[in-house]
């Protein structure tokens, strides 16, 4: 089973890992090393002198690469800048692109989106845009120059799955470039069945660190990722509304 | 003395004072690896922190990566 591949770099794992909503940092780095994620998104913020540790420092010892995110913009604007200033702090031109269109649902703006991922590719940043679930979005996107395109399942944190797979199916027969599920996992059996679809991988955050125990769902999501790949790969049987014996009817004995 | 806004909060510094002098009056630990930032909403590149002079009434903001997503 070879590795995930998004812009000539090559990962082992197919599960990238977001870092927010653990309960300390001690719990995210544990949650790290279970899933064996080789990636990991941060945001930016405000410096706070008092901070306790470096969420940079325990996501590197974790083996991970850093990918700085635009979480919290609403503008194409403040996102082009957000990953301006990424680049700075963090010496990466990797980033995620997430803007956002609305408060509740979070669901991403696809114009501003648009918008900020022709910049950043202009800039010469690998793109890696948070994108709703519309085919034709994931194709302007793709066609923008971004390096993989990342469709939600469903909003952000509310764990609801794969709200189309339909969509997501579209998605990923016309794409040329990774497609990553990002948003909505809500448990193992979300991501197995993402994978099973074809998607590239798998970005989830809340799932992990939100549950009773991230460390265990950690592992689960990486199994979960891993088996859904195999599946995939292994090619499945077609869906048949009547049953299909797998055992032969020659030679069955009369006995009555 | 200079006024400026830094990360949000209005802020007395030294008249003359540098981007860098600002990054340090955030109280941020040195060194100062992993940061950025921006004044009035563009980008300072690093190198440039000590030789930026700021100007009343900017806006400078000092970002450091943390934990988080959507939010």
């Amino acid at each position: 089973m070879s590795g995930l591949e998004i812009a000539g770099r090559r990962f082992e794992s197919r599960l990238i890992i977001g870092t927010g909503g653990f309960r300390s940092l001690a719990a995210m780095a544990e949650a790290i090393a279970a899933s064996g994620a080789e990636l990991a998104t941060v945001a930016l913020r405000r410096v706070a002198p008092d901070a306790q540790g470096s969420v940079l420092d325990l996501v590197r010892e974790a083996g991970c690469q850093v990918l700085p995110n635009t979480a919290g913009c609403f503008t194409a604007h403040d996102a082009v800048t957000t990953a301006r200033l990424a680049r700075e702090a963090l010496g990466t031109d990797w980033i995620k692109l997430e803007v956002i269109g609305d408060d509740r649902t979070l669901l991403p703006d696809a114009a501003e989106l648009l918008d900020a991922a022709a910049t950043l590719v202009e800039e010469g940043f690998t793109v890696l845009p948070y994108t709703s679930d519309d085919p034709v979005l994931a194709a302007r996107l793709e066609d923008a120059g971004c390096a993989a395109v990342m469709p939600l399942g469903s909003p952000i944190g509310s764990g609801m799955g794969i709200g189309n797979p339909y969509n997501l199916r579209l998605i990923l027969e016309r794409a040329g470039v990774p497609v990553i599920l990002d948003a909505g996992i809500g448990t193992a059996s979300d991501a197995a069945i993402a994978m099973e679809l074809g998607c590239a991988g798998i970005l989830l955050a809340s799932a992990i660190s939100r549950a009773e125990d991230p460390a265990r769902m950690a592992r689960a999501m990486r199994l979960a990722v891993e088996a859904g790949r195999l599946a995939h790969d292994a090619g499945r049987i077609p869906r048949r509304l009547y049953a299909e014996a797998s055992t032969p009817l020659e030679g069955v004995p009369e006995l009555s | 003395m200079l006024r400026i806004v830094l990360n949000g909060e209005s802020r007395e510094l030294a008249a003359g004072a540098t981007v860098e002098q600002a990054v340090a009056a955030t109280g941020a630990p040195l060194p100062h690896t992993g940061l950025a930032v921006a004044v009035d909403g563009e980008v300072v590149p690093r190198g440039e922190w000590e030789r930026t002079p700021l100007a009343e009434g900017q806006r400078v903001e000092v970002l450091q990566a943390v934990q988080g997503g959507a939010r």
